[in-house]
């Protein structure tokens, strides 16, 4: 399976019409149990594809809301074996959903590369995201993981020229996340003909999926990122419920919170298309 | 030592010491571009414009001025003889550099930085600072050239380096305090990497040490190199020979790799790297990366890092907020797995002793940074004995210290 998984994934969204939904939330946020719970919520409110974050506690391109998340799982007692744990409880009870790691370099590194490449594929990982290991510096890590059929998912981003791409391109597996906006994870968003443009690069010179993410918050906002990618990630918006759950006092809220804004965001994406064609 | 007073030639042999770092910003498994793709581009971009920018008369032409007549450089390469007889060992020299304008080392690399920004084009300058001395550096260069100058500073640091916060605000900087994470300099490093990466078409970040992404410890570390290669010509002026150790204190690293960087074809003098031992390097409260860390991945580079089995980073601690950093720039990590260069720490208490020795004896009220540097020069002054001959780099002066050392102290200001 493996990066397969993914492949399937996007292959059968295409088959229906519509962009897949990549919903993002942080291993171990609020607490290991809940976080495992909010999980199986995302895939029974319709995520195609979830990117389950490894907390670090220097996440350098995350604004405020997930820096807190990271700061709650840490506290919770997260940090890598326990995202890998939280996987492979997921992958145990779902064996469709394709499951990416997404986390910054020094955790993967201390571990080990072979190690957690090894230690996330018995877990039933598809795919690893590594913020700050671009091509330039992702080879040890990229080996590792090509080696066991996971997928090595790179960023591209609007500062990544047409010949940049290629770079980009060349070793990258499963799907291409596309930043909509220079800036740090839940900041604004560029401008939709950019990202169009930015998602067709990215289309043409890696020949894999292109899933846009940053600053999708909104139904709305999703519906049209929908309409120009093959996926739509959204985290800073889930993360803030497992927030306001924590706020309110009462953690475990979180799964209904989530569901119910998982639910509307997929709608927005399955019918993204359909509407418009509709207009 | 016999061959000690030969400078050597100029042209260094190949798989020399000082031809790191490699094409790839590598000095040997250490360095990189660690950096989200956002920032990839400019980082290649500023690597390019680097070269240019060396190749050019001009440039270099006016570093040296601004060098000479804004910092007043060359600084003085002095003789501590009472701490000398004070000791009754090694004879012991000061560089100078706490006498630049801004009273710290920090304003070499500053302009280096600026004047490419300027040929970059970029019209805003961002800059991360912890005790506020590369802060203040950074808005004095901002101010003299009109450029709107942005720091990052982390809260805590904010509220316990309050006279430097007030000298970037008078220079016309805006004062961003941090209070993710820790609110210290870390974080605000974190927050200054998350600007750029927001700003990243109008923006150059003047990172304060030799660490971050490839080219920056490359690029800090060469206009540093101006203390090395001044130290070397004076030394050799005053003692017909080349010192037997040089002696720096390291937060993230600059002033120390500038002073030994330009000695380290010379195999006859030894490099000591003096790290923040704060409570003691056998407790969690000390900020010596390489005394009591493990290599990982921060900030744009793989260096030694303090970090706990989970690869999480610990979060550093020194009575010095300008070595209170859990990490080190990389070309010391280098140097220190090759053996070129050793490190030794030294305790809050032990830096407080020598601030006040130095004060007393020579009349030169030091930061805390090389106080930590101080200390380690009186042991090393008696294994050397008497034939000995050191250099230490008194990097910065204590004048923003006094609070913090009056406050340790039990003195009322």
């Amino acid at each position: 399976m493996t990066a397969d998984r993914i492949s399937a994934t996007f292959a059968s969204c295409a088959r229906e019409g519509r962009a897949a939904f990549v919903a993002y939330l942080m291993a171990a946020d609020p607490d290991i149990e809940t976080s495992y719970q909010n999980l199986l919520s995302l895939s029974e409110a319709g995520a195609d594809i979830i990117e389950l974050g490894a907390p670090f506690t220097d996440p350098m391109a995350d604004g405020v809301a997930i820096q807190k998340a990271a700061l709650r799982a840490l506290k919770a007692g997260g940090n890598l074996t326990v995202t890998l744990e939280i996987a492979r409880r997921f992958r145990s009870v779902n064996t469709s959903t394709p499951l990416i790691v997404m986390g910054y370099a020094n955790p993967i590194h201390r571990m080990g590369f072979a190690t957690f490449a090894r230690a996330a594929a018995d877990a039933g990982v598809d795919g690893v995201i590594t913020v700050d290991l671009p091509p330039e510096e992702d080879a040890p890590l990229r080996t590792e993981l090509a080696a066991l059929g996971l997928a090595v998912i790179r960023l591209a981003t609007p500062t990544t020229t047409e010949k940049r791409m290629e770079t980009v391109g060349n070793g990258s597996s499963g799907f291409v996340y596309y930043v909509s906006v220079a800036g740090v994870t839940g900041a604004g968003v560029g401008t939709e003909a950019d990202i169009a443009a930015g998602v067709e690069r990215a289309r043409r010179i890696s020949k894999l999926p292109v899933a846009v993410g940053f600053g999708v918050r909104t139904p709305d906002q999703a519906a049209a990122f929908a309409r120009i990618s093959d996926g739509v990630v959204v985290g800073s918006a889930l993360v803030e419920e497992v927030r306001a759950a924590v706020d309110l006092g009462d953690p475990a809220s979180s799964v209904k919170r989530i569901s119910v804004v998982a639910k509307s965001l997929s709608n927005a994406i399955i019918t993204a298309r359909t509407v418009r064609s509709a207009h | 030592m016999t061959n000690a007073a030969q400078p050597r030639s100029k042209t260094p042999p190949p798989n020399s010491w000082s031809q790191w770092p490699d094409a790839n910003g590598r000095f040997g498994e250490f360095g990189g571009r660690y950096v989200p793709e956002t920032l990839m581009p400019l980082v290649l971009e500023l690597e390019q414009e680097y070269a240019r920018a060396k190749a050019d008369p001009k440039f270099q032409e006016e570093f040296d001025w601004l060098l000479e007549h804004y910092v007043g450089r060359p600084s003085p390469m002095y003789y501590a003889e009472r701490l000398t007889k004070h000791f009754g060992g090694a004879k012991i020299y000061f560089k100078r550099d706490e006498l630049n304008h801004t009273g710290a080392h920090k304003i070499n690399n500053c302009i280096g930085q600026v004047l490419l920004a300027r040929r970059m084009g970029k019209t805003r300058i961002i800059a991360e600072t912890g005790a506020g001395q590369h802060g203040v550096a950074t808005a004095t260069i901002c101010a003299r050239f009109g450029l709107p100058c942005v720091v990052f500073m982390g809260e805590t640091d904010v509220e316990r380096q309050k006279p430097n916060v007030f000298r970037m605000r008078l220079l016309g900087a805006e004062i961003v305090p941090v209070s993710a994470g820790t609110g210290t300099l870390k974080d605000a490093m974190n927050e200054a990497l998350r600007d750029w990466v927001t700003n990243v078409a109008t923006t150059f970040y003047v990172i304060g040490t030799a660490a971050g992404p490839h080219p920056y410890p490359m690029l800090v570390r060469d206009f540093q190199s101006v203390i090395g290669r001044e130290a070397r010509e004076q030394i050799l002026k005053a003692e017909g020979r080349l010192p037997d150790v040089l002696v720096a204190a390291i937060g993230g690293g600059s002033n120390a790799i500038g002073l030994f960087h330009p000695f380290l074809e010379d195999e006859s003098v030894k490099m000591i790297g003096v790290e923040a031992g704060g409570h003691g390097v056998d407790t969690p409260m000390h900020a010596a990366s390489l005394s009591g860390g493990q290599p990982g991945i921060l900030h744009g580079n793989r260096t030694y890092l303090l970090q706990d089995d989970n690869g999480q980073i610990i979060d550093a601690h020194s009575i010095s907020a300008g070595l209170d950093y859990p990490g080190i720039g990389p070309e010391h990590s280098f140097l220190y797995e090759a053996g070129r260069a050793t490190y030794r720490t030294c305790t809050d208490k032990e830096a407080l002793d020598a601030f006040q020795l130095c004060t007393k004896l020579e009349g030169i009220i030091p930061a805390l940074e090389p106080a930590h540097a101080l200390a380690r020069v009186g042991d090393i002054a008696k294994e050397l004995g008497k034939d000995g001959l050191i250099v230490m780099n008194m990097c910065g002066r204590g004048d923003k210290d006094i609070f913090a050392v009056a406050g340790h102290l039990g003195m009322k200001i």
